[in-house]
């Protein structure tokens, strides 16, 4: 009897054990049965709060042209998503089968043999048929795994009402926008600039100005902490000391958006995607009274990181054929046309620049020649894990805590722990 | 217990011919024969503590020895398999650790960060207790009040400060403003983000200790401050000899879980100013995670690393603080 009891007690423990086990389940349809795609595609987007009803009627709408496919759209915070994909792609559980990754993730993500290639008869076209720096964005090792969405670079946008108040134009260099916000200041109390301070994206405008980059990778070379890197955390340091600019080092993106909407800053560097918030704001309730300039050049030019996003698949999706097709359904020209129609958003396909709704879009008549004139980043795996480190020493460096060039002399030790052998 | 001692008598009797035939094996085989039916029902137990806590620790104590990094681990995606190909290093990533000013940087923080808001912490669950420990109108209420902090979800509350300390958009500022006094740059100022971590963990822990001095306190006997007063003893003397002492099992207990709580406080430091700004923030435990999920690729071996000092760190002062303890005669 008590023997039974035991047993009892060992069976249910061990069926206990092995129920915790057993959560696979098989969420992917089949591929090609009789050439129709069935099954469901997950989309992890990482659209902005102003963007992502768009991206998700967009996305939906791809039941209609494959009525068995069910596509789930997963807005995915863009801060948090780097980790989120890696976390959900290493261990396949609830992974996505459909990313849309910053620029800088892609050769992260090939590196790590998490992407599946772009069909060769997808990639022929995007070699044809998209803006060269798009499609190098989306390659490693000269294989192509992600299908460019948008393009954007930085660029200095300006309350128009209130720079006509002060009496001067849109600064072209930093030493203008200096003399400008003095005016704004002394005219209409308020402050020239947002700067952030706690991402280290908005310092690679800086540091192209002052004609250098953060890494040399065809030389494997760590430039950051060179001399254009050193003047570019001074840049930074002095339009926040002289008052030209404000800075915050938390919820730094949340704050410039208010301070520009509400008038208490008069401009701001921000990119495309800003263009749908910052229209929601008291101040541009007349669209009219916002402008977008190129950002101010420094010492040797003016230059905006070329930014963006790419579509990839999943390696291990088990619904790949779907998933590449609701990608190229992403990237087609019609998709591109509607969404810079309604968020102002860059196409990545050449020919839809020829497409009326984008023509006529003000916001894509700026931004066009400051994309084709943006500066390239290395499209190196560690692309992305470079912000992290940097943005601890540029904060200190415009906050003050830490001189321009221990700043950079950190920065550069940084890199060279991840750029292994770098010099 | 008649039955009970003549039992353990025969068990002591078996015991010595069990030495004079080899010990280990028969002790073993009438150990299970005894007490099988308990080893059956700790199995369960011990086989869920072995897989929840056992091999994770001895996992992550081997890959703090090798060059594990999200390269070179093992990793099934879709139908590739990609083997492991990391390489056992011993020692290295310990020197590396070590011989960083990084890690000296952050665990002086991180000592500061403990001591204060533990020692904080306890004042002022002390006072509290003390003032809730009598009768008076609305006790329940206060004490409800006094617990909420608790009862919410510790990532809610560290974001409801986050809006508070907000600079340009936050209440505490315009409050401040409302009153005449300039923007205080919460988080955006080396030592005063070091105070808004200090204070929202603070402010986090007070009702713990709160509730458990209070306990104590209620278990300390009334007739002893009855006592104490026909002698004549002042409020301050009740305090400090009857009260203090009273407390000293429960506070010792406390203040041991609250340095452990405290060292490892991640989703304070992390959610209110993820280290920054710089740095200036950082504990031992989010650089471990820094090091496991901001660089890339992930170095899971530095990560691993850190996490052993970190618990190694902690073992230490639990085994200095329990000898201290002994020494005072206390017995734990």
């Amino acid at each position: 009897m008590r023997r039974g009891i035991a047993a009892t007690a060992l069976v249910a423990a061990l069926a206990l054990a092995a129920t915790a086990c057993g959560g696979d389940k098989n969420d992917g349809g089949s591929t090609d049965a009789g050439g129709e795609l069935s099954g469901t595609v997950t989309w992890w987007d990482t659209s902005n709060d102003t963007e992502k009803a768009t991206f998700q009627k967009i996305a939906e709408s791809f039941t209609a042209k494959h009525p068995k496919v069910t596509v789930k759209y997963v807005n995915v915070p863009y801060g948090d998503a780097q980790n989120k994909v890696k976390n959900a792609f290493s261990s396949g559980a609830d992974a996505p089968d459909v990313i849309r990754a910053d620029v800088g993730w892609v050769a992260d993500f090939a590196s790590l043999g998490y992407l599946d290639k772009v069909p060769d008869a997808t990639a022929k076209k995007v070699d044809a048929e998209f803006l060269p720096a798009a499609a190098a964005s989306g390659k490693y090792e000269n294989q192509m795994y992600a299908v460019p969405q948008v393009i954007d670079t930085l660029g200095l946008f300006y309350n128009k009402k209130m720079l006509a108040d002060a009496g001067v134009q849109p600064p072209t260099t930093l030493e203008e926008l200096k003399t400008a916000s003095a005016k704004i200041k002394e005219k209409t109390g308020k402050t020239g600039l947002y700067l952030r301070g706690d991402d280290s994206y908005w310092f690679l405008p800086l540091i192209y100005g002052e004609g250098g980059d953060l890494v040399d990778a065809k030389n494997k070379t760590v430039t950051v902490d060179g001399p254009a890197g050193v003047k570019a955390f001074k840049a930074a340091r002095d339009l926040v000391a002289s008052g030209a600019a404000v800075t915050n080092s938390t919820d730094g993106y949340q704050n410039m958006q208010t301070a520009f909407k509400t008038g208490q800053v008069a401009m701001m560097i921000n990119g495309p995607w800003a263009i749908k918030d910052t229209y929601a704001g008291e101040q541009f309730t007349d669209k009219a009274n916002l402008g977008v300039a190129p950002v101010p050049a420094g010492s040797a030019k003016a230059g905006g990181p070329q930014g963006g996003h790419d579509l990839a698949v999943y390696a291990g999706s088990k619904n790949r054929a779907a998933a590449h097709a609701f990608v190229e359904y992403l990237s087609s020209q019609d998709v591109q046309t509607q969404v810079t129609k309604e968020l102002s958003l860059l196409p990545t396909r050449t020919a839809a620049y020829e497409q009326p709704d984008v023509k006529a879009n003000q916001m894509v008549q700026f931004f066009k020649p400051a994309v084709d004139k943006a500066v390239e980043r290395a499209w190196i795996p560690e692309n992305g894990s470079l912000f992290d480190p940097l943005k601890v020493e540029y904060t200190k460096a415009v906050t003050g805590a830490a001189t321009p060039e221990d700043a950079a002399k950190s920065a550069g030790a940084e890199f060279r722990k991840i750029l292994k052998g770098w010099k | 217990m008649a039955v009970h001692t003549s039992r353990t008598a025969a068990q002591a009797a078996g015991d010595g011919t069990d030495v004079a035939r080899g010990r280990g094996r028969g002790g073993l085989k009438r150990a299970l024969a005894t007490h099988w039916y308990a080893w059956a029902m700790v199995a369960p137990v011990v086989l869920v503590l072995g897989v929840i806590i056992g091999w994770p620790l001895v996992r992550g104590v081997y890959l703090s020895l090798t060059d594990a990094n999200e390269r070179n681990v093992a990793r099934t995606i879709g139908a590739n398999t990609i083997e492991a190909s990391y390489s056992f290093v011993g020692l290295d990533n310990y020197t590396a650790v070590l011989s960083d000013p990084v890690f000296w940087q952050r665990l002086v923080w991180t000592v500061l960060w403990t001591v204060v808001c533990v020692s904080v912490t306890f004042t002022l669950g002390l006072a509290l207790a003390n003032m809730l420990n009598r009768n008076f109108r609305g006790r329940a209420f206060y004490r409800m009040a006094l617990i909420l902090p608790w009862a919410v979800p510790g990532f809610v509350s560290v974001f409801a400060w986050r809006f508070l300390f907000n600079r340009d958009n936050g209440i505490l500022n315009k409050v401040l403003e409302g009153g005449g006094i300039g923007a205080i740059p919460w988080l955006d100022d080396p030592t005063w983000a070091k105070l808004s971590v200090i204070t929202v963990n603070v402010w986090l822990g007070v009702p713990f200790m709160m509730v458990a001095l209070l306990g104590g306190l209620q278990s300390i006997p009334g007739e002893l401050y009855e006592a104490a007063e026909m002698d004549g003893a002042s409020a301050w003397q009740r305090f400090r000899h009857i009260t203090l002492p009273g407390l000293r099992a429960v506070s010792m207990t406390v203040i041991l879980l609250s340095t452990i709580w405290t060292f490892n406080m991640f989703p304070v430091i992390f959610l209110l100013t993820r280290g920054g700004p710089g740095d200036s923030t950082e504990i031992l435990v989010t650089q471990a995670f820094r090091e496991a999920f901001v660089s890339s690729p992930r170095d899971f071996a530095g990560s691993a690393t850190w996490g052993v000092l970190i618990l190694a760190l902690l073992m230490i002062f639990a085994l200095v603080y329990r000898r201290s303890l002994r020494k005072q005669g206390e017995v734990w």
